[in-house]
């Protein structure tokens, strides 16, 4: 099939075509705009823009609710008694809190490196090398489920040491940062099965390599939002 | 756009995100200095105890800037890409730093607002 | 995703008489343009305009019952019309339904039909992304308002300030639809911004580069870029207020450590930039109806631009100002004390310009312009109360009284909505080929500039009396009585003024149908290029495409100017407009999944508030809007650029907005 698609990309531009036949080019919808960029790209671009917005009221959510929760710990008496008394680096089960960096550590090599599959996704079917886009792709996914299961074992964890959604505003917030990033994960690990599977039944190819482009947009930003959680979060002295 | 504009101008290698697609080594090398700084922030959990507050608050935030620039410059191509999404990507990201920051120091947490109220 | 077909599977404009295809055998992509049941799944920019208008001339009438029925209640001391209960009912939702139903898909109509016209492209960016905006957009809203029957409707104060609205303050249901439907609603507005972001950006016509755009064109820009920072904070904060009530977190838990300012800086972190979004759009229309009818280019291009992006900017910093007694400390307020005293000077230029624009100029005050002129008066008495509000030692008396009602409905009825309708006036002969008559016109505009003014103008006086807001009496003894009656009055003056507008509608439609007469392209002596193709515009809008070269390019091409230096006629419009006539334009074909993938939103909010079983059929349509848009057969290949290949984004778009709001 790649070789069908590459004679065609080839003939096509023998004769000339350009984007307004079918979808002929690598840059297809760039084509023709008042910025020489692609639509979808540029929607991309907009769209994590207020991604930003929406990440930061998250994480200074999260980090305004860490430090009050610090504070009125410390006014729960009797300390040890009292089951809401979780958080990062305190109280619960055994006194020191419910975070195990070591492991989340380990989730954000996971991540990175899904990141850089991504990348390597991308250089492939821009190449036309199908076959490693293929692998590339699937690894991107898996690598990004296995993120998800190492947040959902966390989780539960937490909520076995004496941390829920509910227990108090250290959970909610906690929970809610890493949800909705969890959820952004999952939704692209959703994408890459789509573009896996567009591109198995022949509608994803060398010339459409832009659709990669900008899942791939998408992910690592979902990586970058990582970055920061990981060292907002879970580094930074409590 | 319509069919009488003429567009027949532009070919396929005629887009200006196509000048520099760098080989993979290249990625791997980046992924390498990635994993390098992400082991360097892992490894001041061990040392938690004994660094200074002020330095793990202040290399860990550069290590974190530093990646974050490099994911987007390099793998999220903005660096060889038009400005304009360096633009709006940074307006957007910008804008949240300034506004959540204003937001969080209004609280009286690190005794920086003591005329807040008792709103605790 | 667009699948490569040799077949025509084009839309040919002109041609209303089509023939199914099946090329994937299961699904047919729509092809009439053409019937009522084609507004359903249209994805044309004018037509999804005219919706927008249509349902915000629809909610204005809601909102302004809710204001009568406030009214009626405070007409006179110890009013007995309404509950405590369906008080803060009627006034909740009179604010949520002005703002959100009312103001901002007005604001909606006018981009969504201007924006392709005055840039010179043939539709939006992303045509299907802007239906499946409406239609979000108009669930949200039904959805909002199924709450009057299913429990109550909201009851906390449009700002819903929490822990009033947590489930012990405020149990049953209304501020679990309060929080549901706005972020419904949110999720239409941030992703018509980027629609419109990138339509701007990226689909001008030739020569037209961004400092010749129209005014009009320029605002809303600035109103989109506002969207699309200010939508995601108020979306965190919904889904706070929505995981407090309905998953048992603990943000606005105050017993728990919660903080009921996390929600108001929230809020109004949004709030702020959102009153900007309200008001800019109206400043956009005046600041095209102004020079066509003072006959002179708008003075001060480049600070009209300047201005507005400078308004954008600093709305960002100010949003305490809404604050200034919730006990943020002297440090804060006096600093956004002064950013806010800072942010009346870029308006303040607009003002100017405007005047300037008239200044000298050879005016004709038919209604389009009486309301625009409105809009400047009204704003600037409306900016002059701001501007007490600024200073916190004055604010801290005027504050939750009604003062501050009469400040902000001076600005956004006496700017944007007087201002919209400037723009009603102005653009209908283009939307619809007939022009909405002068002597009804006048009539609307005269009824409701006095009756705006009899109900808002007193309360300033009520206000420095010290009536509070939200309550639902005042005593006989309170002294207030005098004028709040003339505050009722006022409002039914105002009602009997948007009946005018109602009649005007109706006559001007019925006078148009008995003697049709051919519109002219440009009725008004114009300045932008909507004006320069057929009216009612074509439904492929240009012919050929403009070529740009000045800013207001289609005035250049009728005007000129002689070796003396004075203004002489190089064209009649009629002779150079475009006429409508091509037919082998390409247009982007219809499609229902928007429709569908939108109704599976508000039924994900009755999962929330009632069973989530109701999470099984809601997941299953949007799982299947999703797949059915995604997988429908192309449109034309020459269809808008970016329009293929981007269903993966659309996948993308859509999910997000269902599983994590963005």
């Amino acid at each position: 099939m790649s070789d069908a698609t590459l004679t065609e990309a080839a003939a096509a531009v023998a004769e000339g075509h350009d984007a307004h036949d079918g979808h002929g080019t690598n840059d297809h919808g760039a084509h023709g705009t008042t910025t020489g960029i692609s639509n979808n790209k540029l929607m991309m671009w907009v769209f994590l823009g207020s991604e930003c917005l929406l990440f930061g009221a998250l994480i200074s959510t999260y980090l305004l609710y860490k430090e009050r929760f610090k504070d009125f710990a410390e006014s729960l008496a009797p300390f040890e008694e009292d089951a809401r008394n979780v958080g990062p680096r305190f109280g619960g089960e055994d006194g020191e809190g419910v975070f195990d960096i070591p492991f989340t550590s380990i989730s954000s090599f996971v991540l990175l490196a899904s990141s850089l599959t991504m990348v390597l996704a991308l250089s492939s079917i821009r190449r036309g090398d199908y076959a490693r886009f293929r692998v590339w792709t699937l690894t991107t996914a898996a690598l990004g489920s296995v993120f998800i299961a190492g947040q959902i074992y966390e989780f539960t964890e937490f909520v076995q040491k004496g941390l829920g959604y509910s227990t108090n505003i250290f959970g909610s917030a906690f929970f809610t940062l890493t949800g909705f990033h969890g959820v952004h994960v999952s939704i692209g690990i959703l994408m890459l099965l789509a573009i896996y599977i567009m591109h198995v039944q022949g509608r994803l190819n060398q010339d459409k390599a832009e659709t990669v482009e900008i899942v791939g947009l998408y992910w690592h930003f979902v990586d970058v939002v990582w970055i920061l959680i990981f060292t907002v979060v879970y580094l930074f002295p409590q | 756009m319509t069919d009488t504009l003429d567009t027949t101008a532009a070919g396929p290698e005629a887009a200006h995100d196509d000048d520099h697609h760098p080989g993979d080594i290249f990625y791997l090398k980046i992924a390498g200095i990635l994993a390098l700084f992400t082991a360097l922030e892992v490894g001041t959990y061990f040392v938690e105890d004994t660094a200074p507050r002020w330095l793990m608050f202040t290399s860990l935030t550069i290590l974190m800037v530093i990646k974050f620039a490099m994911v987007a410059a390099y793998f999220m191509h903005l660096k060889y890409d038009t400005k304009w999404f360096t633009y709006v990507f940074v307006a957007g990201l910008v804008l949240a730093v300034v506004v959540y920051a204003i937001f969080f120091f209004s609280y009286d947490l690190f005794g920086l607002a003591p005329e807040a109220s008792s709103d605790r | 995703m667009a699948i490569t077909e040799d077949r025509p599977l084009a839309l040919e404009s002109g041609d209303v008489r089509r023939v199914a295809e099946r090329p994937l055998g299961a699904l047919t992509r729509p092809q009439s343009d053409v019937g009522w049941a084609s507004w359903f799944t249209t994805v044309d920019h004018k037509k999804i305009g005219i919706m927008y208008g249509v349902g915000s001339l629809f909610f204005f009438l809601f909102g302004g019952v809710e204001a009568l029925l406030i009214r009626i209640q405070l007409a006179a001391p110890d009013g007995q019309f309404l509950s405590e209960s369906l008080y803060n009912q009627a006034f909740t939702m009179h604010g949520v339904t002005m703002i959100f139903l009312v103001i901002m898909p007005m604001a909606a109509a006018f981009a969504n039909y201007l924006l392709p016209l005055q840039v010179g492209a043939r539709d939006v960016a992303f045509p299907r992304l802007n239906a499946f905006s409406f239609w979000c957009w108009l669930a949200g809203a039904i959805f909002l308002n199924t709450s009057w029957f299913l429990g109550g409707a909201p009851d906390g104060g449009w700002f819903a300030y929490a822990p009033n609205t947590s489930v012990v303050f405020a149990p049953g249901n209304g501020m679990d639809f309060y929080a549901i439907g706005l972020q419904i609603a949110g999720i239409a507005s941030l992703v018509s911004a980027i629609n419109l972001i990138v339509t701007v950006l990226n689909m001008r016509a030739p020569g037209m580069t961004l400092l010749k755009m129209p005014i009009f064109t320029w605002m809303m820009l600035v109103v989109q870029f506002l969207l699309l920072f200010a939508v995601p904070v108020i979306t965190i904060a919904l889904f706070l207020l929505t995981f407090d009530r309905s998953f048992d977190a603990n943000f606005f838990n105050v017993e728990e450590g919660g903080s009921p300012l996390l929600w108001q800086h929230l809020f109004w972190i949004f709030g702020h930039p959102e009153v900007y979004i309200l008001i800019l759009p109206a400043f956009g229309i005046i600041s095209e109806v102004i020079p066509t009818f003072s006959r002179k280019p708008i003075f001060g291009y480049p600070f009209m631009v300047g201005s507005g992006i400078a308004i954008g900017f600093m709305g960002w910093g100010v949003w305490a100002h809404h604050m200034f007694v919730s006990g943020l400390g002297q440090i804060s307020v006096a600093a956004f004390s002064l950013s806010t005293m800072f942010i009346a000077v870029p308006t303040g230029v607009k003002i100017l310009n405007w005047l300037a624009t008239m200044w000298g100029g050879r005016l004709r005050f038919n209604t389009a312009m009486l309301f625009a002129t409105g809009v400047i008066a009204m704003f600037t008495i409306g900016g002059l109360s701001g501007v007490t509000h600024a200073v916190s030692p004055s604010d801290t008396q005027q504050t939750d009284t009604y003062y501050i009602v009469a400040h902000f409905h001076y600005v956004i009825f006496g700017g944007a909505l007087l201002g919209m309708f400037s723009g009603f006036y102005f653009w209908w002969p283009k939307v619809f080929g007939h022009k909405l008559g002068e002597k009804w016109g006048k009539i609307n505009f005269w009824l409701m500039l006095i009756g705006f003014n009899m109900t808002f103008g007193p309360m300033h006086v009520l206000g420095l009396q010290g009536m509070a807001r939200r309550h639902h009496s005042y005593a006989e003894e309170d002294g207030f009585a005098l004028w709040n009656m003339i505050v009722s009055i006022g409002a039914f003056v105002i009602a009997l003024g948007v009946a005018a507008f109602l009649v005007n509608i109706w006559i001007s439609a019925r006078a148009a149908k008995k003697n049709p007469e051919k519109m002219s392209a440009d009725p008004w002596d114009a300045r932008s290029l909507e004006w320069s193709t057929a009216s009612p515009t074509p439904v492929h809008n240009f012919d050929t495409d403009p070529v740009v070269e000045f800013q207001d390019d289609w005035w250049h091409r009728k005007w000129g100017t002689n070796e003396d230096g004075k203004i002489v006629r190089k064209a009649h419009p009629d002779d150079i407009a475009q006429d409508g006539s091509a037919t082998d334009v390409h247009l982007p074909s219809p499609s229902y999944w928007p429709l569908i993938l939108s109704l599976s939103l508000p039924i994900i909010g009755y999962a929330i508030i009632f069973t989530m079983w109701l999470l099984i059929p809601a997941g299953a349509m949007f799982i299947a809007g999703f797949l059915g848009w995604a997988l429908e057969p192309a449109d034309d290949p020459e269809a808008a650029h970016g329009h293929d290949g981007h269903d993966e984004h659309d996948e993308h778009d859509v999910a997000d907005g269902e599983a994590a709001h963005v």
